[in-house]
């Protein structure tokens, strides 16, 4: 009786899943915050929406958790930044093939004040040391995301573990990117960001941009099939259709046009 | 600063022509947590009353697991839910991963703990006050359940509400099974998180006003009704 209840309950509701539909009316996409926060999705998929009739579901969260939800088969694409990882991702057979889809950079924003004195700087190494030495609050993702892993390694680069001051001005706020910038404005704290973020972020407070141009910052984004093989549950022909739009004319320019304040957020490159 | 009071006035004037895609997030809350609630009481509110009346060994441990529940931390349910319904869980094949239907499960965890254990209480107080009449009567400890749940209705209100608070305001578990997906699964709660990670904090404090708003509406809504219900009541009797 309860369950019958439940079960009409759900229905009359719309919510109740109905049964795996041939035509895949829906897919899910793993991806980052980075790309939710800078508002892409919501600009580019009405047009693929618009001509396949696919609803494409965007679970934005680190690039780490990302790969992990694929990894256990709850997505049917990737789309993530942290390229060694999506290729361990293919090798280890959870992935198809790997396609790069679109790049942007990160850059070294902080307070206007600037305590480690690194602003007009176009070398990232250089600066970090400086607020190393300075001891001046920095703000890390601390989560395993693209960005954290991308700012690790140039730590990694100058020789410095930064863990080791965690707590004290090295900050780990274990969160997106978006809240990480909160944190960083509301302590004057430099913090490693993608421009895409930075630019569509609302609160920056005395923040401004601080490093920008070196070439070892430079941030590629890449896109996946989840392995239907692995995960018989893959909506593989909605997803691959997916693919197809985004690394094909029409998905690069709709990438191409995304523009916020005369700035273009993301630059397509796929081959 | 100055754009905060921009900011804010813009959200507010978003709620008040009725801005499309707002009201089908706050559609969508009330839904899952409504649905939530309801079912949860279905189940919670007979455990509880069973709790009350019934003597069994492990009964005291039973009530103590249960208040405990009540504290247990949404992030916690929010990843055991996601195990379980991940498609390398166990209930994978029922594809409710990223579904309102996973939040309403999530939601159904936190809540049927508060209700169970209020109703207990409620239950087990009425319990010893009609204890003579219901021995007397031959009514047996547990088939007086229906009865007492029926004389408890209005107190029992409060347990459906205080399970409802605990629906609506919490995000650490739909942020995790319901993935926050766009036009699928963003509520109310889980847009605040989303518009404070895009710094847009005026628009994030505006949705938390009508978040308020809507706890308020409810539970004046359901106290009306119970007043109602109390006043026909004494004028039956």
């Amino acid at each position: 009786m309860i369950r019958n209840f439940i079960r009409a309950a759900l229905i009359a509701l719309g919510v109740a899943a109905g049964p795996a539909m041939a035509e895949e009316p829906f897919i899910v996409v793993q991806s980052t915050t980075s790309t939710q926060n800078s508002g892409l999705f919501d600009y580019i998929l009405p047009w693929f929406e618009a001509e396949t009739g696919i609803d494409v579901r965007i679970v934005a969260v680190g690039t780490g958790q990302a790969i992990r939800n694929a990894i256990n088969g709850d997505g049917d694409v990737l789309l993530v930044h942290s390229k060694p990882d999506e290729e361990q991702f293919v090798a280890d057979g959870w992935g198809v093939e790997r396609f790069d889809v679109m790049y942007n950079d990160f850059i070294l924003v902080g307070p206007k004040s600037d305590p480690a004195k690194v602003k007009g700087g176009s070398d990232i190494l250089s600066a970090l040391t400086a607020i190393a030495e300075a001891e001046a609050p920095f703000a890390s993702r601390g989560d395993d995301s693209g960005t954290h892993k991308a700012e690790l390694a140039h730590w990694g680069a100058v020789d410095v573990d930064p863990t080791d001051a965690s707590g004290t001005w090295y900050r780990e706020t274990g969160s997106g990117m978006g809240a990480t910038l909160n944190v960083a404005s509301g302590m004057g704290a430099y913090t490693l960001t993608d421009r895409a973020t930075w630019l569509s972020f609302g609160n920056r407070g005395n923040l401004e941009v601080l490093v920008e141009g070196d070439p070892r910052l430079f941030n590629q984004y890449g896109v996946i099939l989840v392995n239907p093989e692995k995960h018989a549950g893959v909506r593989a022909n909605a997803a691959q259709r997916f693919i197809d739009w985004l690394v094909g004319p029409d998905g690069q320019a709709a990438i191409a046009s995304y523009v916020i304040d005369g700035e273009q957020l993301f630059f397509p490159n796929a081959k | 600063m100055q754009n905060f009071a921009a900011e804010f006035s813009h959200a507010l004037s978003l709620i008040f022509t009725g801005d499309s895609e707002l009201w089908a997030i706050v559609l969508l809350s009330l839904k899952v947590s409504v649905l939530a609630v309801l079912i949860s009481a279905v189940i919670g509110m007979p455990v509880g009353a069973a709790l009350a009346v019934a003597r069994f060994p492990g009964r005291r441990m039973m009530i103590i697991l249960m208040n405990a529940l009540m504290g247990f931390p949404p992030v916690v349910v929010g990843l055991l839910v996601y195990l379980m319904l991940s498609r390398s869980g166990p209930l994978g094949v029922l594809e409710l991963l990223y579904t309102p239907t996973a939040m309403i499960i999530a939601q159904m965890v936190l809540v049927i703990p508060i209700i169970a254990a209020l109703t207990r209480q409620v239950v087990e107080m009425l319990a010893e006050e009609y204890s003579e009449q219901l021995r007397s009567l031959g009514v047996s400890r547990l088939a007086s359940v229906p009865v007492l749940l029926w004389d408890a209705r209005l107190a029992l209100v409060t347990a459906l509400l205080a399970g409802f608070g605990r629906a609506i305001a919490e995000v650490g578990a739909v942020i995790i099974v319901g993935g926050n997906i766009n036009h699928v699964t963003r509520v109310m709660t889980t847009t605040i998180a989303l518009e404070t990670s895009k710094g847009n904090l005026a628009l994030a404090l505006a949705l938390g006003a009508i978040l308020i708003g809507i706890a308020i509406a409810v539970n004046a809504m359901v106290s009306a009704l119970a007043l109602r219900a109390e006043q026909e009541g004494l004028r039956h009797a």
